[in-house]
């Protein structure tokens, strides 16, 4: 099963807030070309995961790689060091710290759980914006107009995106006046204009109907083997997760607490304890 | 509703711009009647540039900053300093002298001008390391306390034969015509424009509505924030550069933070996120100011003298229209949008079908 590339793995990546731990020694795999779902109960750890991977949080300890390269690195630092709860605690001795904006260029963009939109601006500019990190112009000959070939390119592509997302009707709306199901796959669209080689989903079918869920579980594997993508996806949506997910690793209080393919989850009794709560007479 | 073509507003644009052309000649022409009238457009134009600089940064970029005054200050003293004619320097450095390096240094107003600008930017740039780490209103906080600390040292001592110190700077020769600050204020706004409807002007926008969404896009926060502040420095330092050439005489105390509280009310009035707000509104308050001083002159009906109309009151009727415009006119005169002659003709389609008493409400939310 994993003779496949690796494209993005985490080592015992812990991040502790005070004296929280949030994610405590977390590994995982996600290989290419696969759509891996990260789920657990509310509170579990999951966006943080995603946070800590994206470059917004720096992990407290553990490393992160992508495509066999460290992406983030660190270990518990002057404060942190006596407070650190965690595990593996010397086995890092390396920091490596990248911004969120670094990271999407090196091909991993994001979604939010609450959509993030820009909103009081169109759809278009929504797309568009995502485009401008790969600008070769400089503020100068851009205001200027000296890359207007560019420009040009880049507007064309953005309306194909809008196309294949089926918003090119909306173009010039107003990103906060779309309906709610729109703006989620305007927010997928975005992330796409980054041209991404994982794509990393935070609850993308969060607020929808079933039908409007069953459309998704389409349109993402449709995206995926379009764009050629790894998908890894946070979701509460059994039906979603099961249906498409090629393996799941479950979260529960920051820890992993399972891991397999769906099958092997659905019976999985820590899965099912940790979600349906475990009977407390025995004891 | 009937919709305007290209042309029809090609040629409108045009018949405007010869308009105003053509007043600003007949002015010129009659010079000694209108000299008040062209001050006051002179002065508009001048605070046009800061306002769309300013807009640029918290209109557009969403940083609030309050420092204009102290970035207009380092732009009026460069081209003072190097447009003053030599042989009237020892005069104006009478008591200090100059250094000597400054004594014999002398640009044309352009040069001067573009390098009062460099210096602003390079300042903001020094300045904006530390200062764009903070967010919203402690960077206004921030930028202001800089803005204070440029013209606490513009005024010391130490720097009494480079910027007179207290004393000031006076003899600045004027402009060689009336056309001059009005062609460079549309120059600057017109680059400024260029700008923000640029690749880069979409990626300010994006940090203005979500950073965190911005950042995720691939928008490196701290390089375009900069950006959006040294170019807005740039601008503020060509129009006090400006400012110090229309006023003739400079001091420290022209810089002081009421000047950038003027340039936040244009470009809250105006509109935050509008350039043609900000460029109306400078206009406006600018004018608002000088036709309000009638109040200032005591006012005598059928022999009855009105008690309130007296020194300073012409400020409280000007504190009114402000409150009266912030509370019905929240978003300012523009709120984001741009001016165009569409909107303008919709504005007036809607004047006069109000004023007709028919249903306006129909035929509002029938166009576009």
């Amino acid at each position: 099963m994993n003779d496949k590339r690796s494209v993005l793995r985490l080592d015992d990546i812990t991040m502790q807030f005070g004296g929280v731990v949030a994610v405590n020694n977390l590994s995982l795999d996600v290989n290419e070309k696969e759509i891996v779902s990260l789920i657990g109960p509310n509170g579990a750890g999951k966006t943080t995961a995603f946070n800590v991977i994206t470059g917004v949080y720096a992990p407290t300890n553990g490393a992160v790689t992508y495509y066999g390269e460290p992406l983030v690195s660190n270990f518990p630092q002057s404060k942190m060091k006596k407070m650190y709860a965690g595990e593996n605690l010397g086995k890092y001795t390396e920091t490596i710290r990248r911004t969120p904006d670094k990271i999407t260029k090196m091909g991993i963009a994001r979604t939010f759980q609450n959509i993030r939109l820009f909103k009081e601006l169109t759809v278009f500019d929504n797309v568009l914006i995502a485009k401008h990190m790969n600008t070769k112009a400089g503020i100068f000959s851009a205001a200027c107009r000296l890359n207007y070939k560019e420009e040009k390119s880049m507007r064309q592509e953005s309306m194909e995106l809008l196309d294949m997302f089926g918003l090119t009707a909306f173009k010039d709306e107003i990103a906060s006046s779309l309906p709610y199901g729109q703006q989620r796959r305007l927010e997928i669209a975005r992330a796409l204009a980054t041209e991404p080689k994982l794509l990393l989903l935070d609850e993308p079918a969060a607020g929808m109907n079933p039908q409007e869920t069953n459309e998704l579980t389409a349109f993402i594997c449709q995206i995926k083997d379009e764009y050629n993508l790894t998908v890894f996806m946070i979701e509460h949506h059994m039906n979603l997760v099961m249906e498409i997910s090629d393996r799941i690793y479950v979260l529960d209080f920051g820890k992993l607490i399972a891991a397999g393919t769906p099958s092997e989850i659905q019976s999985n009794q820590r899965v099912i304890d940790a979600y349906l709560g475990v009977a407390e007479d025995g004891e | 509703m009937m919709k305007m073509s290209k042309r029809t507003k090609y040629i409108l644009s045009i018949a405007l711009a010869v308009a105003v052309v053509l007043l600003l000649a007949y002015m010129d022409a009659n010079k000694s009647e209108y000299s008040y009238a062209i001050a006051i457009l002179q002065r508009s134009a001048i605070y046009a540039i800061v306002a769309v600089a300013m807009n640029l940064l918290t209109g557009f970029t969403g940083l609030f900053s309050l420092g204009q005054a102290g970035f207009m200050a380092i732009g009026a003293y460069t081209v003072a300093i190097l447009t003053i004619p030599v042989e009237s320097r020892p005069s104006v450095y009478y008591i200090n002298g100059i250094a000597d390096a400054l004594s014999n240094a002398s640009l044309p107003l352009w040069g001067a001008l573009i390098l009062g600008g460099l210096f602003s930017a390079l300042l903001g740039g020094l300045i904006g390391i530390p200062v764009l780490r903070l967010k919203s209103d402690y960077l206004a906080i921030a930028t202001l306390g800089f803005s204070e600390i440029i013209r606490a040292v513009i005024a010391a001592p130490q720097l009494d034969r480079i910027t007179n110190g207290s004393y000031g700077l006076k003899s600045i020769p004027n402009f060689g015509s009336v056309y001059d600050v009005f062609v460079i204020a549309f120059l600057c706004i017109l680059v400024m424009i260029l700008i923000i409807n640029s690749s880069y002007g979409r990626a300010f926008k994006a940090i203005r509505e979500d950073e965190v969404a911005a950042e995720a896009m691939g928008i490196n926060l701290f390089k375009h924030k900069g950006m959006a502040f040294i170019i807005s420095c740039f601008f503020t330092g060509v129009s006090g550069g400006l400012l110090a050439v229309f006023m003739r005489s400079i001091d420290s105390k022209t810089f002081q933070v009421m000047l950038t509280y003027d340039i936040l009310l244009i470009v809250v009035l105006g509109g935050l996120g509008s350039i043609t707000g900000s460029v109306i509104g400078s206009f406006l308050i600018t004018a608002a100011r000088e036709w309000l001083r009638f109040f200032d002159n005591p006012l005598v009906i059928a022999g009855f003298q009105v008690p309130l109309f007296r020194s300073g009151f012409r400020m409280v009727i000007f504190s009114l229209v402000l409150m009266a415009i912030v509370l019905y006119y929240r978003k300012g005169i523009m709120g984001s949008k741009e001016f165009s002659w569409d909107g303008l003709y919709r504005f007036i389609y809607k004047l006069f079908s109000k004023l007709r008493r028919k249903t306006p409400g129909k035929e509002a939310n029938h166009h576009e």
